[in-house]
């Protein structure tokens, strides 16, 4: 689906991508990881043609340079950045529906499902969205069309938990039919999302692995935490995760399952009050 | 082609919530407003009133703010979409460069030609209210010459921010750009060069080549024909072109201009990296 031919590129004296080869396949789940300057932004630049480069990258055998329109059709973009754009909601929509030949219809579907009121930031102009508003348009315009890749740059960090269980289950319609790429910072992050894991650092691949993807995307843990007495920055954080208690002790409330790593991190911070933790999977109706 | 007018709009409505935008047209719209309340269209000078003089005074007053409002504000705000990310994601979409670009062109062409044209319609609109003569050729001739120049120099602002990387650049080098152009008008660096001897030809050629002295001296023919206030190098203009070519010329010579540059520019963004 896509090839990495021994792709480099320089700015001025500086060689950010060193040769990479890399081929992602149809149905590949990818996790793109690696510290700042590790080459992860220019290789997806690269990818969506918006660099030039040395080498050959071809996307279902064009080169997105060269065929830019053929090429960008098939791939959804969620930047990690929201761009400071002055236009109202609603002419994002249309007009990146209208450049995709996708129904906007369907992407204010995708932008409901993640909890925006399209009817009410309509009017908005997009600059003025909060920074989680912001990423749920990015990727109901990303997720709300027929594309066959998906490149998304931190795509969750912006979420609250409801959205990233909705997000997630998203994911979990498309994975079929999509490759993805998703970049990240943080392994723990994106790790329940991918079947493939590829670290990046001084602009070569340094690790391509397969990962166990046995969590399903759409999976929710029903989770029950007791904690020996009463604590306010541990009340604050799990009710950050929509949890509630009658007696500031004992906790209820559910996870996403691809959130599960990120939820015992947090948890993790409060081990010395913990006393009980119980979670247990279900599968999401 | 629908890729371009959406592009073109798109930049319409980006720029109409602008600050730059705001600032832009109220300097426009305020200075007619100014000079009708300082009682312009009242006063005379070399036996225009009315609108005629308001035009007039419009006009030069346009010629020394025009060009660098349209120079900085595009290289700012082109530049500036670069760097903040706009670029990187609205060129994640499937559109051509040529559709993107094109049309970033026009629609900001629209942007910073209506304000400075409606401020004029404002005028002949009050004008015709108030029951005073309306100079129809003069309007339609400074509306050309203004066209003209709106084009040039966003044609140049747009190669500028091309060549440049980041806001800063940008907005310094559309700032010596407009200064150069500055110094060669007539009344700078052309007069000393002129007095240290330099050859008539050359000193005809750089008034020619320069758009703000194109653009100055048709304004001045539009208002005086024998170009009285010029002196004798009226002369040399009023022989080789006559007025009505002068006028030709002080309008096709900026359009092509800002074409070339404004295809340079999209060659130069074509070819390099886009965000």
């Amino acid at each position: 689906m896509i090839k990495f031919n021994n792709i480099k590129k320089t700015f001025r004296k500086t060689e950010v991508l060193k040769g990479l080869n890399l081929e992602i396949k149809k149905g590949d789940r990818i996790a793109l990881v690696g510290s700042n300057g590790a080459g992860k932004t220019t290789m997806i630049r690269c990818l969506l043609g918006e660099y030039t480069c040395e080498g050959e990258i071809l996307v279902n055998g064009r080169s997105p340079r060269k065929e830019r329109e053929l090429v960008l059709k098939d791939i959804g973009f969620v930047p990690q950045l929201p761009p400071p754009l002055k236009m109202p909601v609603g002419q994002l929509i249309e007009f990146s529906a209208s450049l995709c030949d996708a129904d906007p219809k369907e992407m204010i579907r995708v932008s409901e499902r993640l909890g925006l009121n399209f009817n009410e930031l309509k009017s908005r102009p997009f600059v003025k969205l909060s920074g989680g508003q912001k990423q749920k348009l990015l990727i109901s315009i990303a997720l709300g069309r027929e594309a066959k890749i998906l490149i998304l740059d931190e795509p969750a960090a912006n979420l609250d938990p409801d959205a990233r269980h909705i997000f997630f289950q998203l994911l979990a319609e498309k994975k079929d039919k999509a490759a993805m790429l998703i970049s990240s910072h943080r392994l723990d992050e994106v790790a329940a999302l991918v079947n493939r894991v590829i670290e990046m650092d001084q602009g070569i691949v340094i690790l391509d692995d397969c990962v166990e993807d046995s969590v399903e995307l759409d999976s929710v843990l029903k989770s029950e935490i007791r904690i020996k007495r009463e604590d306010e920055a541990f009340a604050k954080a799990i009710k950050a995760w929509r949890f509630s208690s009658d007696n500031g002790t004992f906790w209820r409330g559910q996870i996403a399952g691809p959130d599960r790593l990120r939820f015992l991190g947090v948890l993790s911070r409060y081990a010395a009050i913990l006393q009980d933790i119980h979670m247990e999977e279900q599968k999401n109706d | 082609m629908r890729h371009l007018w959406l592009t073109a709009w798109a930049d319409i409505i980006e720029s109409l919530r602008a600050k730059w935008f705001i600032v832009y047209s109220s300097v426009f719209g305020g200075i007619v407003v100014l000079l009708f309340v300082f009682g312009i269209t009242e006063s005379r000078i070399m036996g225009f009133t009315g609108l005629t003089r308001l035009l007039i005074t419009y006009i030069q007053l346009t010629i020394a703010i025009l060009p660098v409002f349209i120079l900085i504000t595009t290289v700012r705000s082109v530049a500036g979409d670069r760097e903040a990310g706009v670029f990187e994601y609205l060129l994640s979409l499937p559109i051509s460069l040529a559709a993107w670009f094109w049309g970033r062109f026009l629609g900001r062409f629209a942007v910073v030609f209506l304000p400075v044209f409606l401020a004029m319609i404002g005028a002949v609109i009050w004008t015709a209210i108030k029951g005073g003569d309306i100079p129809w050729v003069l309007f339609i001739s400074y509306t050309g010459l203004l066209l003209a120049v709106a084009w040039c120099f966003l044609g140049i602002g747009m190669l500028i921010s091309s060549l440049a990387r980041s806001a800063d650049i940008a907005q310094g080098l559309a700032f010596m750009v407009w200064l150069t152009l500055l110094l060669f008008l007539d009344l700078i660096l052309l007069g000393i060069m002129i007095r240290e001897g330099l050859p008539s030809e050359t000193a005809v050629a750089i008034s020619l080549i320069n758009p703000l002295q194109v653009f100055r001296t048709a304004a001045m023919v539009l208002f005086d024909p024998q170009l009285v206030i010029l002196g004798p190098s009226a002369y040399v203009i009023l022989d080789r072109f006559s007025e009505t070519g002068y006028i030709i010329w002080a309008i096709v010579y900026p359009v092509s201009l800002g074409t070339l540059c404004a295809y340079l520019g999209y060659y130069l963004f074509k070819k390099g990296d886009l965000p």
